[in-house]
């Protein structure tokens, strides 16, 4: 494919993005941080996130195993996830973290376990699609183009 | 007899007496009855008669006597006694009629009577209105003669006119016969007939001007009436029968020197022309009123008419005056500018051909140095290269002064530094200095910038001059130069009052004072230093050499930098201070590449607004720990991240100027980490101003950090403007409470 095309694919899987909800304003602010001094901050700040995100989701699934379930301590947790997710704009994420922390509040065992749920499988569509877009940017990037905004 | 009722006439009926009586009666009777008739008819053809009443009466009265006059026709014969009764009412009833008429008639002749002195009365003021009327209807032929004569002499600017044109109106409105107008002479002493209705060519008849009668017109605004025996008025031809009436009155003359408005009649020094006007001879007429009035108003306009004569022509000769002097002007201009161009040619040619001699006689006599040369022969060359030198330095001088003069030489500006010409003159001028064991110094006034745009060379140039003139008047002692940026107050001195020194805001003003202890200059010469050629003449100064154009020239320059030159000195033997003041352009911060500085961010999302501003973010959660890192390193800041508040505590100085902490994260126990840097930095002004950073949106949480002691809240999520705009009101105000 060529460059021009390989730009245009990229703006439309974008643009789709923004539609569908997986990105919202925030990762466009994340964007414009990115400059000379920063080549790679985007990737650097969703890489992180990544990772932290599966820390917690994973210390979230051993709490709700629990008998006695801590709610503080998932309170905690699906706060940090949801101020991640916030600050990468991942606004699917965002959204779910907020009912779990609802239902944390309302110490719903049942409603936890659902948001739990929820929130891997959002997380797991947003990272596919994150990793899609780096690709078709480094694609671009190797071509020799240049991202367009 | 029988007895009848008839009654008998006590005339016979057949007499003649008797027979006139009865024709009489008859006609009487008719004439009688015919009055009324008539009275009525007249009556009823006029429209007013005030007394129907009177007339009915009279009427009846009328009647009654016609007929009893009527009935009495029948009593001339035998008549019966009824006949004789309807007589006796006849004459019953006319005799009561004839009572009540003569008794009304005593009151109405008295009005009719007055009816007639009424009419008379009438007709007595007809007659006196017809009067007015026909002065009237004089007086407006009078006022609208002047308007016609106004009207002719006020529509010619021309003097010769206007005066002729008054002549002939006022001949033709007054029917006189001759009007002549005498001018007052040059001298002032005469009157000079000079112009007149009849005769063609005034002969030019003078009268003397102190005349009892000329006095008397001249003192008064009024037409005046003179004999005709008077001087003035001799002009007819003698031998009239009886000369008209004549009229004088006093025109006056405005000169424009004396010419205010506002004092219009009252200047005393006035010259006043004499108008004659002369009745017709053996006409019998007599001047009325308002034939004088006419008279002195058409003076009156005559002399404004002449007055604006007057200026024009004054106003015309200005006009060409100055014309004439125009085009002298202009002459002068393109003569001058000839000159100056052929000036200037002939230094251009002269430039390059003294120059060629010269720099061959210079360049050989240097080579000739290198020679092998007899000491003699080393002692002639050097004096012919030191004379060739100064000639060319005599030549180099005098071009430059003639190009200053016609101001055809430009400051070559430049940015130069400041400092390093200071040094260059004192290194020039070292070595002859200590040759006559002077001791120069150099004082530079620590705000003086080093960068400065204007002439290098020139100044140079001017600075070396005058150290040099110090040096080489001074024959022992020291020579101090300080140099510092003049202020405003010591700019103004009194010793150059025609300098007006301006300040601006990228130009100073650079002073620079040389003083000596030499041989000092007498106060009185001190004026003409500046001036070209001239010398003090002072022993001492003889075989300094030089051709007295030094000064001169750096005082041109000097003006062309806009500035001011001169010097002081308590007299002879007491040394003298040169002072110089020029304007220079102030340099910006250069360096010696003379780039601008450039920004080291690129400016795709506006230019760094907070370069090396140290701020300190605490974040547990890392991914937005290095999202709001990535924003504050945008916006140039120096960032320290950390992730605890004991990290946090144990990093925070008084360097860090601002410090973010994320308070919605439950364990972190934002308001203790206040209070501990409360605590920590007493002082106001060392402590960094603290913002929390919450995603959460509660006014409880708002108010608890206000309490707390911090300064800002801002809400996440933070795009870079918001940052950008947070930052900029935070170091503004100090505080910044984001609305929830």
């Amino acid at each position: 494919m060529d460059l021009v095309q390989l730009q245009r694919q990229f703006v439309d899987y974008r643009t789709s993005l923004y539609h569908e909800g997986f990105l919202d304003e925030q990762f466009t602010q994340l964007q414009e941080l990115q400059d000379e001094n920063n080549p790679d901050f985007v990737v650097e700040v969703v890489s992180l996130f990544f990772e932290d995100s599966e820390r917690l989701l994973n210390e979230l699934a051993r709490a709700l195993e629990q008998q006695s379930i801590d709610y503080k301590r998932i309170d905690a947790h699906v706060h940090q996830l949801k101020g991640s997710s916030s600050s990468i704009g991942a606004q699917r994420v965002q959204k779910v973290c907020i009912a779990f922390r609802n239902y944390c509040e309302e110490q719903n065992v049942e409603g936890c376990l659902k948001c739990l749920q929820q929130v891997w499988h959002e997380y797991s569509l947003v990272k596919t699609k994150l990793e899609s877009l780096f690709q078709l940017e480094q694609q671009i990037l190797t071509a020799g183009g240049s991202i367009p905004m | 007899m029988e007895s009848c009722n008839c009654i008998e006439p006590q005339w016979p009926p057949d007499d003649l007496l008797m027979k006139y009586q009865y024709i009489s009666d008859f006609f009487i009777a008719l004439a009688y009855f015919s009055i009324p008739l008539e009275l009525i008819y007249f009556v009823k053809k006029s429209a007013v008669f005030p007394y129907r009443w009177v007339l009915v009466q009279f009427g009846a009265f009328i009647v009654l006597c016609g007929a009893t006059h009527l009935i009495n026709l029948w009593t001339f014969t035998v008549h019966s006694r009824t006949v004789a009764s309807v007589m006796t009412t006849a004459k019953v009833l006319t005799a009561a009629v004839s009572c009540i008429t003569a008794l009304m008639l005593v009151h109405i002749i008295p009005d009719l009577l007055s009816v007639k002195t009424r009419e008379l009365f009438l007709k007595n003021k007809a007659a006196e209105l017809d009067r007015e009327m026909g002065l009237i209807r004089t007086q407006e032929e009078t006022g609208r003669h002047v308007r016609m004569l106004t009207h002719e002499i006020r529509s010619t600017l021309d003097r010769h006119t206007i005066l002729k044109t008054t002549l002939v109106e006022l001949g033709r409105t007054l029917a006189l016969e001759e009007c002549a107008l005498w001018m007052p002479t040059r001298t002032g002493l005469e009157l000079q007939l000079s112009y007149t209705l009849r005769q063609q060519n005034p002969v030019g008849y003078t009268v003397p001007i102190h005349h009892p009668v000329i006095n008397q017109v001249f003192s008064s605004n009024r037409a005046v009436k003179i004999s005709p025996n008077c001087p003035v008025a001799r002009l007819r031809p003698a031998g009239k029968y009886m000369p008209g009436e004549v009229v004088a009155v006093r025109v006056p003359l405005l000169h424009l020197s004396n010419f205010h408005i506002n004092d219009w009649p009252e200047l005393s020094t006035k010259r006043y022309a004499l108008m004659v006007l002369m009745l017709p001879s053996d006409s019998a007429r007599q001047w009325h009123v308002h034939e004088l009035e006419l008279v002195e108003v058409v003076a009156d306009q005559v002399a404004v008419a002449l007055s604006h004569a007057a200026i024009l022509e004054e106003s015309m000769r200005a006009r060409d005056l100055l014309m004439e002097q125009n085009v002298a002007l202009d002459l002068a201009r393109r003569e001058a500018e000839t000159a100056i161009r052929a000036r200037n040619d002939f230094l251009a040619v002269m430039n390059h051909e003294m120059r060629t001699p010269m720099h061959a006689i210079i360049a050989l006599s240097s080579l000739l140095q290198e020679t092998e040369l007899t000491p003699e022969q080393r002692l002639m060359v050097e004096t012919i290269l030191k004379s060739s030198n100064l000639l060319a330095t005599l030549i180099n001088d005098v071009l430059d002064l003639s190009r200053l003069e016609d101001g055809s030489l430009q400051l070559d500006l430049g940015t130069f530094n400041l400092y390093a010409v200071f040094r260059e003159v004192l290194n020039l001028i070292k070595p002859i200095a200590s040759v006559k064991k002077l001791h120069v110094s150099l004082t530079l006034a620590p705000d003086l910038p080093e960068y400065a745009i204007g002439d290098e060379k020139r100044l140079m140039q001017t600075i070396l001059n005058i150290v040099g003139n110090a040096v080489k008047f001074s024959k022992e002692g020291s020579i101090s130069i300080t140099a510092f940026v003049a202020k405003l107050d010591t700019l103004r001195d009194s010793k150059a009052p025609e300098f007006l020194p301006v300040l601006s805001d990228n130009h100073f003003y650079l002073r620079v004072q040389v003083k000596d202890s030499g041989s000092g200059i007498n106060p009185l010469d001190i004026p003409k230093l500046f001036t070209k050629f001239a010398q003090n003449q002072s022993t001492g100064t003889r075989n300094s050499g030089g051709s007295g154009l030094g000064l001169a020239i750096c005082k041109r320059f000097v003006n062309l930098m806009e500035g001011h030159i001169w010097i002081e000195s308590e007299g002879l033997g007491k040394g003298c201070t040169a002072i110089l003041i020029v304007k220079l352009g102030m340099a910006e911060r250069v360096n010696e590449s003379k780039l601008p500085y450039m920004p080291k961010m690129p400016t795709n999302h506006g230019q760094t607004a907070f370069p090396g501003l140290k701020v300190l973010v605490m974040d547990e959660n890392g991914v937005s720990r290095m999202v709001t890192k990535g924003l504050l390193l945008h916006l140039g800041c120096d960032v320290t991240m950390v992730g605890s508040s004991d990290e946090c505590l144990r990093l925070v100085s008084h360097e860090h100027k601002v410090v973010f902490m994320d308070i919605c994260v439950p364990g972190i126990d934002s308001y203790g980490i206040t209070i501990r840097i409360h605590e920590k930095f007493t002082k106001r002004h060392e402590r960094p101003l603290l913002v929390a950073l919450t995603g959460n949106t509660d006014k409880v949480k708002k108010e608890n950090c206000m309490r707390a002691g911090m300064d800002g809240l801002i809400l996440k999520p933070v795009s870079l403007d918001k940052m950008r705009s947070v930052l900029t009101d935070l170091l503004e105000h100090r505080v910044f409470f984001e609305a929830i």
